[in-house]
């Protein structure tokens, strides 16, 4: 039919266009900034604490100790609350609380990251530098914020993922006398692992990518941090603070920030979706 | 003492319920604090009129101008193209490698983080193809960033129409485009609205992207080629500058007040989702 | 007297096929042939499903088609309407004439095939929409936009399928609704609705109650005047009561074929004799 035809010509033309303007970017962002890296030497621009753009200096080590650093923290904030929540949600919560809960998660992730930054300066930096030291602005801080960002993400991942453990399962335990507990951790938990796994590594991608936030609460100081008081600079914040005046070597040497930024989350999205088919796997 | 299954069963329910009630807590503070401090400001006057000495004072009617421009325009230019595509990639394609590498590259590309797409814009857009800071600058990047949302919340929602309608249509003599319209699509719209709502959502909140694409000009803009200031990005500007605590307060509360009129719309089309395919 | 038997005669004539299988005498009433198959094998990926099956289909029949479940029978009836074309793993050879016109061709408008060959299918399946939008459905695919024109079809198609009484007052209600004797009925309707030329029913009473089927049956035996009607069934009772003509296929194969009373008195195969009589399948 020639009518179809077109169609179908129409629809591969816009499809193919909508994949190569995304292939695009990744081709883009690597080709600008993986040459940088092979003139720096990868040994000197993952491995040195020297970042002097007006030098050619390039190390990016204190952003990536920085940036693990927040979202390590920020897993475990968040994949703590995320986790409780999704448990509460899908095995202990009455109706009543669950429409109340739900939709305050999703809330959670529509706020912007700017809103999340500016609260966690006016309030919580005061707070860790009134009672913990330091000057507040720290890996704790973006730790709290960032964790509490990635909530929404780690529970509707969890959600999702728990809710597929068959109720065979549940059932079965229940009726061998178990309690709501020992069923959850014991039984249900355990079938979900994978999954869970999953929504935590998602949610690390999501903390490494966060930048608003990130730039407003961490302190930005460009060297190795000793303990979580100490204030950090991470890749998105290192990205986003120099991109504006930045030029030739230095731009491209942003840009190669981008590329590893773009492989730690592509390993990370990869590992959880292994983990997820996993998961998938075991469960029917 | 040994702690029996009864005793740490309500042990573990506590701390649940302490870490729902810790979450609901920080929703409800982050909202009050914010309201507290700036819905008193937002007049109206502040949301007609245009800011006055870079923003201390005056209104903000260029930033929510320039917010919906780019927004809107954005997601114009996404939707479409994320439906069809996904529709191609449903529909018209078999299952096999090249479509699990393209669903793994836009799942991928979601996760990408926001300052990656506004570094490409800024060299792509901004500099290569020479738009400048400008709001179509800021609308293309927006585009590309939420794009693998829309194909993956649309590819959902088209695989969640049971396949024994298609063989319906294509039993009745339907062609395999009347039977993606009238039957596919129709059934799968308030999904794909969901995904597509939740994605204006995502443009509004958005603030490292637009900030190196479509710039931050205080006036009002007259043409997508001009520069322009998102709300979000006028909030941050004036908090971390410092300029004026007020209207930083006031602006986030507008910022609050549409992401809570976009969540509810997305949630009530969520509701009609559900609704339809139980 | 005389007369029929003569026609009975050429009948068998024109009907034995080079492989021998004789198809048995024809009800006298039957006049052309609808849709002729020769030598059709039918093939998922590598293995076959239907193997050179010979077979015709006369308008004003009802062939009832049975034999154990995985016969290729469903298989057999998709390739009459190229539903099969669904599956990407799906191969033929052979040919299937529709009216003289061999319908694989790769000039046949498929759409245009299927709305000359309907089919209702084992479980109802109702569109999302109200039930005149499932039964206009149709005839608004094939270019009908007139209202007035639908309306006309809608009621046409559901008064066919005996369902008319029970809706037209409510035609604008989801199709969900409706039970499922009534969704089935309605299934029936929106092919009817096409005023199509061979009726293709894929065990369509399997989930229904027996008032339901009977409703169903009486509407298959009022419409043979008008269509060809074949119907695959796993319920041999039914065939006898329901059918003028009946082939049993085992295995992908068509073991025979011929006028229901005598197929089921008289069976030539042994095969079939075990299938009626229930020592399998």
């Amino acid at each position: 039919m020639k009518q179809d035809k077109i169609i179908h010509a129409a629809l591969t033309l816009i499809a193919l266009s909508a994949i190569s303007g995304l292939a695009l970017i990744a081709i883009f962002v690597f080709k600008e900034g993986l040459p940088i890296i092979l003139r720096v030497g990868a040994k000197d621009f993952f491995l040195s604490g020297q970042w002097y753009p007006r030098e050619g200096k390039f190390g990016i080590l204190p952003m990536i100790v920085g940036s693990l650093a927040v979202t390590a923290g920020a897993i475990i904030i968040g994949g703590v609350l995320g986790l409780g929540c999704a448990v509460v949600l899908t095995q202990f919560a009455p109706r009543r609380l669950v429409v109340v809960l739900k939709p305050a998660i999703e809330l959670l992730a529509g706020i912007p990251s700017v809103v999340y930054g500016f609260i966690g300066v006016v309030v919580l930096v005061p707070i860790i530098r009134q009672h913990l030291g330091g000057p507040g602005l720290s890996i704790l801080t973006a730790s709290i914020v960032l964790g509490i960002m990635i909530l929404p993400t780690v529970t509707s991942i969890s959600v999702d993922v728990i809710r597929s453990v068959p109720r065979s399962y549940r059932e079965g335990s229940i009726a061998l006398g178990a309690t709501g507990w020992q069923t959850t951790h014991m039984v249900i938990l355990k079938a979900a692992k994978p999954g869970i796994a999953a929504a935590f590594i998602l949610g690390m991608g999501r903390a490494i990518g966060e930048t608003m936030a990130v730039i407003m609460v961490a302190g930005n100081a460009m060297e190795l941090p000793h303990s979580i008081l100490d204030p950090v600079r991470t890749l998105t914040s290192n990205i986003a603070l120099e991109m504006g005046y930045a030029a030739g070597d230095h731009r491209q040497a942003l840009f190669a920030t981008g590329v590893t930024l773009f492989v730690i989350i592509m390993v990370l999205n990869t590992i959880a979706l292994t983990m997820s088919r996993r998961s998938a796997g075991k469960g029917g | 003492m040994k702690i029996t299954p009864a005793t740490s069963q309500r042990l573990v329910v506590a701390v649940l319920w302490l870490i729902a009630a810790i979450t609901l807590f920080i929703l409800l503070f982050i909202i009050a604090y914010i309201f507290v401090h700036g819905l008193g400001n937002v007049t109206c006057s502040f949301i007609l009129e245009s800011p006055r000495r870079m923003g201390r004072q005056g209104g903000i009617l260029p930033m929510i101008v320039g917010t919906v421009y780019v927004a809107a325009l954005a997601v114009l230019i996404a939707a479409p193209v994320g439906v069809l595509t996904t529709i191609f990639l449903t529909e018209y394609t078999r299952e096999g490698k090249l479509t699990s590498f393209i669903r793994f590259g836009a799942d991928c590309l979601a996760g990408i983080p926001s300052i990656i797409f506004g570094l490409f814009g800024f060299v792509f857009f901004v500099i290569v193809l020479g738009m400048g800071f400008s709001i179509i600058s800021g609308a293309l990047t927006l585009a590309l960033m939420v794009l693998p949302t829309i194909i993956r919340t649309s590819e959902e929602a088209i695989r969640a129409v049971p396949q024994a309608y298609r063989e319906v249509s294509y039993g009745l003599g339907s062609t395999q485009w009347q039977m993606v319209t009238r039957v596919v699509l129709k059934s799968a719209l308030p999904g794909i609205c969901t995904g597509i709502v939740l994605s204006i959502g995502r443009c509004v909140s958005e603030t490292a992207a637009v900030m190196l694409t479509a710039g931050s000009a205080l006036r009002m803009p007259c043409s997508p080629f001009e520069s322009s200031r998102t709300l979000s990005l006028h909030f941050y500007i004036l908090a971390r500058e410092g300029i004026s605590m007020e209207n930083a307060y006031a602006t986030a509360s507008l910022l609050i007040l549409a992401i809570l009129g976009i969540n509810v719309i997305a949630y009530l089309l969520m509701r009609r989702f559900v609704a339809k395919v139980t | 007297m005389q007369n029929n038997a003569n026609n009975v005669h050429s009948d068998k004539q024109m009907l034995q096929n080079s492989s021998g299988i004789i198809e048995r005498d024809i009800f006298p009433s039957a006049d052309s042939q609808k849709i002729v198959v020769d030598k059709f094998s039918a093939y998922y990926g590598q293995k076959e499903i239907l193997k050179k099956i010979e077979l015709s289909i006369f308008s004003g029949e009802r062939l009832a088609i049975i034999g154990p479940a995985n016969s290729g029978k469903s298989t057999f009836l998709r390739s009459l309407n190229r539903l099969n074309d669904l599956n990407h793993q799906f191969s033929y050879t052979g040919r299937i004439t529709f009216d003289g016109k061999d319908i694989y061709d790769e000039n046949v408008d498929v759409p245009s095939l299927r709305r000359r060959i309907g089919m209702v299918y084992a479980l109802p399946v109702p569109l999302p929409c109200s039930i005149y939008d499932n039964v206009a459905y149709g005839p608004s695919v094939s270019g009908i936009k007139s209202r007035r024109r639908l309306d006309e079809l809608v009621e046409l198609g559901l008064k066919k399928a005996f369902l008319w009484d029970e809706v037209r007052d409510r035609l604008n209600q989801p199709a969900m609704n409706l039970s499922g004797g009534q969704q089935q009925r309605m299934c029936l309707a929106r092919v009817l609705a096409l005023d199509p030329e061979v009726l293709l029913l894929d065990e369509p009473c399997s989930g229904l109650d027996p008032i339901s089927t009977a409703k169903i049956e009486d509407a298959l035996l009022e419409l043979k005047s008008r269509y060809a009607i074949v119907l695959v069934t796993n319920n041999t009772k039914q065939a006898a009561r329901a059918s003028d003509r009946t082939a049993f296929f085992l295995m992908g194969q068509l073991i025979e074929a011929g006028r229901t009373d005598e197929l089921f008195t008289k069976p030539t195969d042994k095969r079939t004799e075990d299938y009626i009589t229930g020592h399998f399948g």
